[in-house]
């Protein structure tokens, strides 16, 4: 799951070697933390977070797959 | 500026420089090695490396890329075909898990298509941009003949309630197949109305 969101980050960003993705595992969930470098922030969330918005549900359909809920956070 | 000739002490080192003047990474060329360069005769005079490096169509070849990466990371068995015309470039997905990848109303489908689009439009300066569409097991043509059916039973409807309908809500493509099949209606208009992501379309009498 954090290999999807790192893959989709880095094809988007001017810098992929800046991007970083953090796995969180709980229970019924797992949380997602995504890092780019300070200038690609606007690369990755996008003209009112439509971006962001994409990314989140290309996620959530892998995600149904391994029927866990997933939370993409960009930090 | 779709080829350059470059020369350097090595072949990689000729491919780099045009890589640095195209701006582009690896993938995105084709490269034809004209001298492989070296040590002369004896070792005494050393020939340069010339290459021809042929920029590949980068719009194609940078959603094909990122297709195939999106597919692989997500662990999914889907192929796709590509149709090209003069400004679309179509993939066609195939394979088992392809309803995953189409999602409640095409929401999934859609996200990637927004998302290959936003990644094949860095490449815009390079040469006219051609939008990209993903469609996977005829899921749009099919979605396009029930919408269109949904509108025509809707306008019956509103004729004889003489109600409006208000529609769920759509994306931009979808309200213009409801707008397109209703556009010569004798009887009934359409608008749209809120917001996006929740913009409607409404139907009501003329």
């Amino acid at each position: 799951m954090g290999e999807l969101v790192k893959t989709i980050a880095k094809a988007l960003v001017d810098n992929p070697d800046a991007v970083e993705v953090n796995e969180i595992h709980g229970h019924q969930s797992i949380i997602i933390e995504l890092k780019v470098a300070p200038e690609d922030m606007g690369k990755v969330i996008g003209k009112q977070g439509r971006i962001a918005q994409a990314i989140r549900t290309l996620v959530k359909a892998a995600a149904l797959k391994e029927k866990k809920r997933v939370i993409v956070e960009i930090i | 500026m779709k080829e350059l000739i470059r020369t350097g002490k090595t072949v990689e080192e000729a491919i780099n420089l045009a890589l640095k003047d195209f701006g582009v990474p690896r993938d995105m060329v084709e490269v034809e090695v004209l001298d492989e360069g070296g040590k002369g005769f004896l070792g005494l005079i050393s020939k340069q490396a010339i290459v021809k490096v042929v920029l590949k169509d980068v719009i194609k070849e940078s959603a094909k890329n990122f297709l195939k990466q999106v597919i692989d990371a997500m662990k999914l068995d889907i192929t796709f075909e590509i149709e090209e015309t003069e400004d679309t470039i179509k993939f066609n997905l195939q394979g088992k898990n392809v309803g995953l990848l189409i999602g409640r109303r095409g929401e999934t489908l859609d996200a990637l298509q927004y998302l290959v689009n936003v990644v094949a439009s860095k490449y815009k300066g390079y040469e006219r941009y051609r939008r990209i569409i993903l469609d996977a097991g005829n899921y749009r043509k099919r979605r396009e003949e029930t919408l269109t059916r949904l509108a025509r039973k809707l306008a019956k409807k509103v004729m004889e309630t003489k109600e409006s309908i208000e529609l769920e809500p759509m994306t931009p493509n979808e309200r213009r197949i409801i707008h397109l099949a209703l556009q010569d209606h004798p009887y009934v208009e359409t608008y749209s109305e809120g917001e996006e992501p929740n913009r409607r379309v409404i139907i009501a009498l003329k």
